[in-house]
């Protein structure tokens, strides 16, 4: 049991502060405060991700001076490497996630402001109500017309 | 080897300390109404991560996120609620309900799907012993630069970084284009009309 807790107990954690973001991401009625739920969200999946390529006793994946011979590696040494350093993958597809989210947030907030521009307000629910009163008084508009017409 | 075990269980709980530390940042941003306060504390939300990063041996991701995710994404949110509003309503305690039951039923899901994945810091797990270890064995034969994070971002997979450039360059198109400047812009517009009404 306290293996499994030892083992896993990373994960749980970073799947709890994932649940947070999640939960900002889908309670806040504020849509400035559901971006940055999201980008917490992001950030979290990063987190799990790096902790997948960590390895334990290990180091940074650059090399140390040992590791930097004039030709190609013995084999034992090749054998060794996977013991001594983090796996470097992830760490970089992990920058590129980085960079990509501010990316996308920022789109996110220039539709924010547009959106704020043209309602006044950057809260979901009265965005909705606005909607919900501009479409029954077009209605009521298009059945008046008709309505003169039929007259 | 016990100074490694040592060295083992002290990150390991400074990992832990960091993690809770950003779950009770993320309970502080869920409850308040100040959106400053909100993109401060998302501010420090990343740059704990950032440390965190470097705990776990991904130094370069750690300097990435502290520049790009706790610089520029502040930065960015500031200039958004500026532009927006500075306070958010207060929420609906009904309305809260679902989400959360939503976010528990599915960290539930995740926490009982952890109990296939490999241990924490195995060395053999799939992921460790594929694509990744490759580029450890190669790195210094092939390219010379001894940071691997480095070599496999701009030599191996340089048309990925490529592709996230292109991203970040029409993502950035398309907030001009959706902002506008000069007489495009609504806001700027609007606020020379108000000008002109005033002035005769």
């Amino acid at each position: 049991m306290w293996d499994i807790i030892l083992e896993r107990g990373g994960y749980w954690a970073i799947i709890g502060v994932m649940m947070i973001g999640l939960y900002i991401a889908f309670s806040a009625e504020n849509l400035i405060k559901r971006l940055v739920g999201l980008s917490m969200f992001q950030t979290t999946i990063c987190l799990f991700y790096v902790k997948l390529a960590n390895v334990a006793n290990a180091t940074a994946p650059i090399l140390l001076p040992e590791d930097m011979p004039k030709g190609a590696y013995g084999a034992e040494r090749v054998a060794d490497l996977a013991h001594t350093y983090s796996n470097p993958l992830p760490h970089v597809l992990m920058l590129t996630a980085i960079v990509v989210g501010v990316a996308t947030l920022s789109l996110g907030l220039a539709l924010i402001v547009r959106i704020n521009e043209s309602y006044g307000t950057i809260e979901a629910d009265e965005i909705h109500a606005s909607d919900v009163k501009v479409q029954m008084a077009e209605e009521a508009d298009a059945a008046r017309t008709s309505g003169e017409v039929a007259v | 080897m016990s100074g490694d075990v040592m060295n083992e269980t002290s990150t390991s709980i400074i990992s832990v300390l960091l993690l809770c530390l950003l779950f009770v940042m993320g309970v502080a941003i869920a409850r308040l109404r100040n959106l400053f306060a909100v993109v401060m504390l998302a501010g420090i939300y990343s740059l704990v991560c950032a440390a965190w990063f470097i705990l776990v041996d991904a130094v370069d991701v750690g300097f990435t996120e502290a520049a790009v995710g706790a610089g520029m994404s502040t930065a960015v949110l500031l200039g958004a609620i500026l532009l927006t509003s500075r306070n958010a309503k207060p929420e609906r305690r009904l309305a809260r309900l679902g989400p959360l039951a939503v976010c528990i039923a599915a960290g539930a899901m995740l926490i009982y799907a952890t109990s296939d994945l490999p241990a924490a810091g195995d060395p053999s797990s799939p992921a460790n012993t594929g694509t990744g270890l490759t580029y450890l064995q190669i790195n210094w034969a092939d390219t010379g630069v001894p940071n691997v994070v480095t070599s496999v971002l701009a030599s191996y997979r340089g048309f990925d970084t490529l592709g996230e450039t292109i991203v970040v360059f029409i993502a950035g198109l398309a907030v001009v284009l959706l902002l506008g400047f000069g007489e495009r812009s609504l806001s700027e517009t609007l606020r020379k009309l108000k000008k002109g009404d005033k002035a005769p």
